[in-house]
C-alpha cells in the first residue's frame, strides 16, 4: 500500500500540474480525470504485479511442488504439500544455516551500524576535504561485488594474503589465522567482508539523518552544559530515532538475503561454516536441481523478512504521521 | 483550458506505452524448420566460450557442418549458465538442433524428457567405452555421445623433486612421504582441490575409487581410508588448509607460482602451464593405495545430444551432424585442439603422436569411470554428501569415518 501512494504523490508533480480539485473551477467530467489518474497507476500497478506479484505468488506455489528439471520441459509440477519443508527443515544443514543466519544478520548490523554511525558523526564536524572523503567512503557501493570478493579472498588467503603477511610482521602474533579455511573463523570474516559492504549505506543515511537535527537545539543544550556525549545522548540520539529506526530494519532486510558475498568469498563453506538459509536455498535449487525445496527455503526467508518489513511500514507510517 | 488536457493525455498515453511493448514481445518464433528434407542450418549451444576451445571446436563444428552440408548458427554461454540455459529453452520450446552438455548432465536433462534417444536414429557410439555410454546412458536409452574426455593425474614440478631427489610417487605411502619431503619453507609439498562444490568431489573420487570406495555408499572403510590419506596429508601440513577454498584453477595457480611441488589436475591447464617462464613439469597417474593397484578415476567432458525440438527433418539432421562429432577426423582434431583424449581407446596414438603429454591421461581411458554411472539423477545429492564429509574431516573437526557416516546416513 504504502508504495503505491508514495507512486501516486510522485507521478502527480511529474505531469507538472497543480493537483486537480474538481469543483473548484469549472472543469471537464470528473470521470474522464479518473481516467487520466488510473492511466498514470497502470503502469506502475502492472510492473508491481509482473516483476513483484508474480515472482512471489510463483515462488509460494513452488514451495509446494514437486518442482525439478523434468517440470521446465513438461510442465509438469506434482502438488507435494508440505514435504518440500519437511525436507527443507530435516536437512542437518538446515539448523546450521538458521542459525549462521541469525548469526551473520546480528553480526554484520551491529558492526554496520556501529562504524557507519561514527562515520556520520565524524563528518558531520567539516573540516578541510570532508567532502572528498565522504565520496570515497561510497567506494565498497560501487565496486561490483564479484570483484570485490575476488580481492577479499586474495587479502584473508591464509599462507599469502596481506592480511596474515602483515601480522606476520607483528612480533607478538604467531601463527597464520585461516581467516576463510576454518570453521571457526569463516564465518567472522564473511560477516568483516559484509561490514565493510554495508558501511556507506548505514553511513550515509544516518549522515542525512544528522543534517536535518536543527542546530539551535545543540546552541541551546551547550548554553545548558549538554556538550559532548552528553549532547549525543540528550540531543543527537532522541532525534535521529526514526533514520536510525528505518537504517535497521532495512539493513536487517537487506542482511538476511545476502548471497553474492558469502557464494564468492565461501561457497557456504568450509563445511558449512557460513552456509545461510539463503546460500542453501541457492544450492537446493541450482546445485542439485530441487527448485522446490530451493523456494520452500527462500518462502521461509521471506516469512523471516517480512516480519521487519511490517516493523519497518508501521515505524514508516509513524514517522510520515509525525 | 484544452492544452493541458491533451497534454496530461499524452503523457499518460506515454507512460502505458512500454506495456504495450511488453506485451509485443510476448511471442517469439519457436521453430526454423524448412520443412522436410531442406534443412540447411542448425542451431548449436556450447559452453566452449573461451579460447582455445572455443576456436578449436569451431574448426571441428565448421568440419562436420560442411561434411553433411549445413551452415550453423552457434550459440556459446559461459560454463555456469548452460543448465539455466537448457531449462529455460526446454520450457519456452527453443531448444537448439544440437545441444552440448557436460557428461554428469546428460542423464539429469534426459530424466526431464528435453533430450530424444538415439536409437531412432540408429547412431553408431563405435568404439566409445562402456563407462563414457554409461554416463550418457539413461533408463536403457542412449542420449548422448561424447567424443573427447579427460581425467585429472599428478603432476610434479621436476626441478623440485630432483632438487629433493624424490621420485615421482605411485603409492599413498610414497605420495604423504614424497609430500613431507618437497614442503619446505613456504612451500607445500602437495595441492589439490578439497572445495565445497562438485570439483572437491571430482578430485577425491581417484582416490575413493582406487582404494575400492563407491559412490553408492560412501559409509565404508574403503571410503574412510582415503579421506584419512587427505587428512593426513593436510594434518602433516603437506598442503595447505586453504585446499578447502581453492578450485582446480586456484591449485594451478599455486603450482605454477612454485608453492607447490605436487598437484592433483587436468589436461586443460596445459596452455595455462607452459606460459609459465621456466616451469617444468611431468605427470604421472594418480597414486594407488598399494603398488600395483590400479587408478581408477572419474572421466570429464562433454557429450553431444539431440534435444526433442518437434521437428523430425532437423533432428534427424541434427542426429547425423552428432555422428559426425564422434568420426575419427572430428574427434583428433578436438583432442589436440583442446588438450583431451579420445573415448574410443582406438584413436588415441594418432592423438598422442601430435601431443605427447596427453599420454598419461590416454593410457587411463579404459579405466575411467562414470560419475552417474550408477546413481544418475541421484548424483548432485550424492556428490555434494561427499564434499561436505571431505571438508567436515579435513577442517570440521570430524573423523573420516563419522564425516561420511552422517553424509551417507543424515
Amino acid at each position: 500500500m504504502a508504495e503505491s501512494r508514495s507512486v501516486a504523490t510522485a507521478t502527480g508533480p511529474s505531469g507538472g500540474l497543480a493537483p486537480p480539485r474538481p469543483g473548484r473551477r469549472r472543469r471537464r467530467p470528473v470521470a474522464r480525470h479518473r481516467v487520466v489518474q488510473a492511466a498514470f497507476l497502470v503502469p506502475a500497478i502492472v510492473y508491481m504485479l509482473l516483476f513483484f506479484g508474480y515472482p512471489v505468488v510463483k515462488n509460494l506455489v513452488m514451495g509446494f511442488q514437486e518442482y525439478t528439471t523434468r517440470t521446465f520441459y513438461t510442465g509438469e509440477a506434482p502438488w507435494v504439500g508440505l514435504a518440500n519443508y519437511a525436507t527443507a527443515i530435516s536437512d542437518p544443514v538446515f539448523d546450521r544455516a538458521l542459525l549462521n543466519t541469525g548469526l551473520f544478520t546480528v553480526g554484520s548490523i551491529a558492526g554496520q551500524f556501529t562504524i557507519g554511525l561514527l562515520i556520520a558523526l565524524f563528518f558531520h564536524k567539516r573540516f578541510l576535504l570532508s567532502g572528498v572523503l565522504r565520496s570515497l567512503l561510497l567506494l565498497p557501493w560501487l565496486i561490483p561485488m564479484i570483484a570485490a570478493s575476488a580481492v577479499w579472498r586474495w587479502i584473508l588467503d591464509t599462507d599469502n594474503g596481506v592480511l596474515n603477511r602483515t601480522l606476520g610482521l607483528l612480533p607478538f602474533v604467531d601463527g597464520r589465522p585461516a581467516w576463510l579455511t576454518s570453521t571457526s573463523l569463516a564465518l567472522v570474516a564473511v560477516i568483516v567482508v559484509n561490514i565493510w559492504l554495508g558501511i556507506p549505506f548505514n553511513a550515509t543515511i544516518l549522515y542525512g539523518g544528522l543534517q536535518e537535527i536543527p542546530e539551535e537545539l545543540y546552541e541551546a543544550g551547550s548554553l545548558d552544559g549538554a556538550t559532548g556525549a552528553r549532547a549525543f545522548w540528550c540531543i543527537t540520539w532522541p532525534q535521529l530515532r526514526g533514520v536510525v529506526t528505518v537504517v535497521l530494519v532495512l539493513g536487517v532486510v537487506y542482511t538476511l538475503k545476502v548471497l553474492d558475498v558469502i557464494l564468492g568469498l565461501t561457497n557456504g563453506g568450509p563445511a558449512n561454516a557460513t552456509q545461510t538459509i539463503s546460500t542453501f536455498s541457492y544450492h537446493m535449487s541450482f546445485r542439485e536441481f530441487d527448485f522446490g525445496v530451493g523456494a520452500a527455503l527462500g518462502n521461509i526467508l521471506v516469512v523471516i523478512s517480512l516480519v521487519f518489513a511490517v516493523v519497518y511500514l508501521r515505524v514508516n507510517r509513524r514517522a510520515v504521521d509525525e | 483550458m484544452p492544452k493541458p488536457t491533451r497534454s496530461r493525455g499524452l503523457i499518460a498515453a506515454a507512460a502505458a506505452a512500454p506495456l504495450l511493448l511488453l506485451a509485443a514481445c510476448g511471442g517469439g518464433d519457436g521453430g526454423g524448420g524448412t520443412g522436410d528434407g531442406g534443412v540447411t542450418e542448425l542451431h548449436v549451444l556450447d559452453y566452449y566460450n573461451t579460447d582455445p576451445n572455443k576456436s578449436a571446436w569451431q574448426g571441428v563444428l565448421d568440419g562436420c557442418a560442411d561434411e553433411i552440408g549445413v551452415s550453423l548458427n552457434r550459440e556459446t554461454v559461459p560454463g555456469n549458465d548452460l543448465i539455466a540455459k537448457v531449462l529455460q529453452m526446454s520450457s519456452s520450446r527453443t531448444l537448439p538442433d544440437v545441444l552440448m552438455l557436460d557428461n554428469p548432465e546428460v542423464q539429469q536433462i534426459a530424466d526431464s524428457g528435453a533430450l530424444a534417444p538415439l536409437s531412432q536414429f540408429g547412431l553408431d557410439p563405435g568404439g566409445i567405452t562402456e563407462e563414457v555410454l554409461a554416463a550418457s546412458t539413461y533408463d536403457g536409452e542412449l542420449y548422448a555421445l561424447q567424443p573427447v574426455t579427460n581425467t585429472i593425474a599428478l603432476f610434479y614440478n621436476t626441478a623440485m623433486l630432483e632438487e629433493a631427489g624424490v621420485e615421482p610417487p605411485t603409492t599413498w605411502d610414497e605420495l604423504k612421504a614424497a609430500a613431507a619431503t618437497l614442503t619446505e619453507g613456504d612451500r607445500y609439498g602437495m595441492a589439490l582441490s578439497a572445495i565445497n562444490t562438485y570439483e572437491g568431489t571430482w578430485q577425491f573420487l581417484p582416490f575413493m575409487w582406487s582404494n575400492g570406495g563407491d559412490e553408492a555408499d560412501i559409509a565404508t572403510p574403503e571410503v574412510a581410508g582415503a579421506l584419512q590419506l587427505w587428512k593426513d596429508l593436510l594434518d602433516a601440513g603437506s598442503m595447505s588448509q586453504s585446499v578447502v577454498t581453492w578450485s582446480q584453477g586456484d591449485v594451478a595457480d599455486q603450482f605454477s607460482g612454485g608453492n607447490a611441488a605436487m598437484m592433483i589436475n587436468g589436461p586443460w591447464n596445459f596452455g595455462t602451464l607452459e606460459a609459465v617462464e621456466g616451469l617444468n613439469y611431468g605427470i604421472v597417474p594418480i597414486p594407488v593405495p598399494e603398488a600395483g593397484g590400479t587408478t581408477v578415476s572419474p572421466f570429464g567432458g562433454e557429450a553431444w545430444a539431440v534435444p526433442q525440438t518437434g521437428d523430425e527433418a532437423r533432428m534427424e539432421k541434427a542426429a547425423e551432424f552428432v555422428q559426425c562429432l564422434v568420426g575419427e577426423e572430428a574427434v583428433v582434431a578436438a583432442a589436440v585442439g583442446t588438450n583431451t583424449v579420445p573415448t574410443d581407446p582406438a584413436l588415441a596414438p594418432d592423438v598422442i603422436a601430435q601431443v605427447p603429454s596427453l599420454e598419461s591421461f590416454a593410457v587411463q581411458v579404459p579405466d575411467l569411470r562414470s560419475r552417474t554411472g550408477k546413481l544418475g539423477a541421484e548424483w548432485p545429492a550424492q556428490a555434494t554428501a561427499i564434499y561436505e564429509a571431505v571438508q567436515n574431516a579435513l577442517v570440521g573437526g570430524m573423523s573420516p569415518e563419522d564425516a561420511l557416516d552422517q553424509a551417507q546416513n543424515g
